[in-house]
């Protein structure tokens, strides 16, 4: 067939050359916004502890945290709201910063771990651990998780940056479209050939934090801290790299391993994530989004707001969803409807174009 | 003006003409005419061996005499007929109605990847049997409706925000995609809320399947495209004008409008009898009408090859479906899911190759 994906294209025009820097112009004026934000994440974080199903008056959360002992509330906060809140930043933090590295390594503002089957590449290891090695807990999960998640990052970035320019955006999302197809096809053969697995799986496919103690924290916690650490060490050479692979070589970047690195972070960010909570869709590409419209396309400064974002926006789509309907919405729900949103009005506004 | 020279005037060398005299003739495309034959031939051998295949194995002559009459065995006969055969016939149907629906989807939008799949159908007509079967507790007919309708749903509400000042290719696509998305989170949420048994029969009934297929659920497709298929036929002839660019087609008496609407009354309406028969079944509509246009080589929007790969695609998405795992079966729809998931993987790294050069 001729021109086969010629009428989906987008055209880049002379738009790019005049990019916003974005709200906060100056050093001083993103330092501030910085500070102002970590207020909503400390409400956010208030929000999760102190609001849930059972309605308990703020005194006693604060005396449960405060005081201890054996009583049903304390054992509530302290055993189930406490982890869930620890897990939401983390989780939070990592997909945030996972997006954002995703979409400054294939310089595509619609890169997003759960739209580029990242996720997928997650869920279909898990499932193939359950039904051959009866993975039964996260400590399991989590190294499948990582071996899935790294297989369907490196096939995303060999997808992306083929050709001289690399992927256009809707060329990119459209290898995601197939390489999700292709790995839940799979994964949802084991689960429907085996109701067991199935039963397993279907908890952990809503993208959920209820009932993840500190165990599933302990477990996640080592590699998200190493992801994030890496994430927040690149900027520098990220922004060279979005000046393409020439000028950043003789900038003096060392291109390769850059790359390498941030599809090394990808995969602990996201995987360690996934295994915990769940396929959560939209929250990479959300928060760096925000971020962007903030400070404009210098690193140095998305990843700094991308980290106090995501968790802000994470945290309030939990506490969110115990609201929303009577028996608890998951939060990867409500961070897709928050998120997905997004993603259109970025189409219809014409924003969909290489970063 | 001699007969054939007008004919050679104004005919390309590919297209042939059978006059049947007092003005009607019908105009043919060689290469179109000899793909199609070589798909039903290969289509016919497929679905022979496939009967074969199975617990009971069959041979080839006891096929043969179960149709003649010949073969004395009950069980053999009862097994062809009744088990194998409607299963093989209704795999074909329903890939030749998918193949016409992608054609004429992919024709209308003018865009390669304009399919039921991508904008969301597949994916909203789980969302339709979850609902129904989980929340309204509804029969067989009635997850085939609530499918049904909420793939229909899906689909004009991911036109409806594509849509500004026309639909755009990449942006039909794109909000397809952020619109799947929601509903997948959604139907993950559905299930997890769901009896298990109850969550895993929507699940199995969602993931397309001709096991246990027999004539009951044959009969009232054949009737749907019946109906359907003469419908297209007559209007496969707009739909050629149509490609030309609305102007070229209003100049040449087509009232495009109209005729628009019909065409994709037409296609979604041959989208929804499959899927309330036996389900989704994806990327059919997608890669069946560009790899039969590519085998015909056809200028134009090529409905009958789109056909013929279609029932070739699915009954062979089928016999893998069947033989993959055996005993175990899975069902069609996760085979054409992975397939034409590698399928749409291959041809955009064809595009990128075509690219760099």
């Amino acid at each position: 067939m001729t021109g086969t994906l010629d009428s989906v294209r987008t055209a880049t025009t002379a738009e790019d050359a005049t990019r916003p820097a974005g709200v906060a112009a100056t050093a001083r004026s993103r330092l501030g916004l910085l500070a102002l934000l970590v207020v909503p994440l400390a409400a956010a974080v208030v929000a999760s502890v102190a609001l849930g199903s059972g309605g308990i008056p703020l005194a006693e959360v604060w005396r449960a945290l405060t005081v201890g002992g054996n009583d049903t509330t304390t054992v509530l906060i302290r055993e189930f709201r406490l982890p869930r809140t620890v897990l939401g930043i983390a989780v939070g933090v990592a997909l945030g910063l996972g997006g954002a590295l995703m979409q400054a390594v294939t310089r595509n503002p619609l890169a997003e771990p759960g739209l580029l089957g990242v996720n997928a590449g997650a869920f279909l290891a898990i499932v193939v651990a359950i039904a051959t090695a009866g993975a039964a807990d996260i400590r399991a999960y989590v190294w499948w998780s990582f071996l899935g998640a790294a297989l369907a990052a490196v096939v995303v970035y060999a997808i992306g940056s083929r050709g001289r320019a690399g992927a256009t955006p809707v060329r990119l999302v459209l290898a995601g479209v197939a390489l999700n197809a292709v790995l839940s096809g799979i994964a949802y053969s084991f689960t429907l050939l085996n109701p067991d697995i199935f039963d397993k799986i279907r908890f952990w496919q809503s993208g959920s934090l209820q009932n993840r103690g500190w165990d599933v924290v302990a477990g996640v916690l080592p590699f998200l801290v190493v992801g994030a650490l890496l994430a927040l060490a690149l900027p520098r050479a990220l922004n060279a790299l979005s000046l393409g692979d020439d000028l950043a070589v003789s900038l003096g970047a060392r291109v390769g391993l850059t790359r390498a690195g941030g599809v090394l972070g990808i995969t602990l960010l996201c995987g360690a994530a996934t295994a915990a909570a769940g396929p959560i869709a939209f929250l990479g590409l959300l928060a760096p989004y925000l971020a962007r419209a903030i400070v404009g396309p210098d690193q140095r400064w998305i990843m700094p707001f991308t980290l106090v974002l995501a968790p802000t926006v994470m945290l309030a789509a939990d506490v969110a969803g115990r609201f929303v309907v009577a028996s608890e919405m998951p939060v990867g729900v409500v961070s897709s409807f928050l998120g997905a949103p997004v993603l259109i009005a970025l189409v219809r506004a014409g924003k969909a174009k290489a970063l | 003006m001699t007969a054939a020279a007008e004919r050679r005037l104004a005919l390309p060398r590919r297209m042939g003409v059978v006059r049947l005299g007092r003005g009607v003739s019908l105009r043919w495309d060689r290469r179109s005419a000899l793909v199609c034959g070589l798909l039903v031939a290969a289509t016919l051998v497929l679905g022979t061996v496939a009967i074969t295949f199975g617990e009971f194995p069959i041979t080839v002559p006891q096929i043969v005499g179960a149709f003649t009459g010949a073969e004395t065995s009950e069980a053999v006969r009862r097994i062809v007929l009744e088990w194998r055969m409607p299963r093989i016939v209704l795999a074909a149907i329903v890939g030749a109605a998918l193949g016409l629906s992608g054609a004429v989807f992919q024709s209308l939008t003018r865009n390669p990847l304009g399919s039921p799949d991508v904008i969301g159908f597949t994916t909203g007509s789980y969302t339709g049997a979850l609902i129904a079967i989980i929340v309204l507790g509804a029969n067989y007919a009635g997850t085939a409706v609530g499918a049904v309708l909420g793939g229909l749903v899906s689909a004009a509400i991911v036109y409806l925000i594509a849509w500004r000042r026309g639909v755009q290719g990449y942006r039909l696509i794109v909000v397809g995609i952020a619109v799947t998305a929601m509903l997948e989170s959604l139907n993950a949420w559905l299930i997890l809320r769901a009896d298990l048994e109850l969550a895993f029969a929507a699940a199995s009934w969602s993931a397309g399947s001709f096991n246990e297929v027999r004539w009951p659920v044959v009969a009232p497709v054949v009737i749907a495209l019946a109906v359907l298929l003469p419908a297209l036929a007559l209007l496969s002839r707009p739909l050629k004008m149509l490609e030309l660019g609305d102007d070229a087609a209003r100049a040449l008496g087509v009232r495009t409008e109209a005729n628009r609407l019909a065409l994709v009354v037409v296609a979604v309406l041959l989208v929804a009898v499959v899927t309330a028969a036996v389900g989704p079944v994806a990327f059919v509509a997608l890669a069946a009408p560009q790899i039969g246009r590519w085998l015909s080589r056809a200028p134009g929007v090529a409905l009958l090859p789109a056909a013929c790969t279609g029932a070739l695609l699915v009954l062979g998405a089928d016999v893998l479906a069947q033989r993959l795992l055996a005993p175990a079966q899975l069902p069609v729809g996760l085979v054409t899911l992975c397939l034409g998931g590698v399928y749409l993987l291959g041809l955009l790294a064809r595009e990128a190759r075509r690219r760099m050069t």
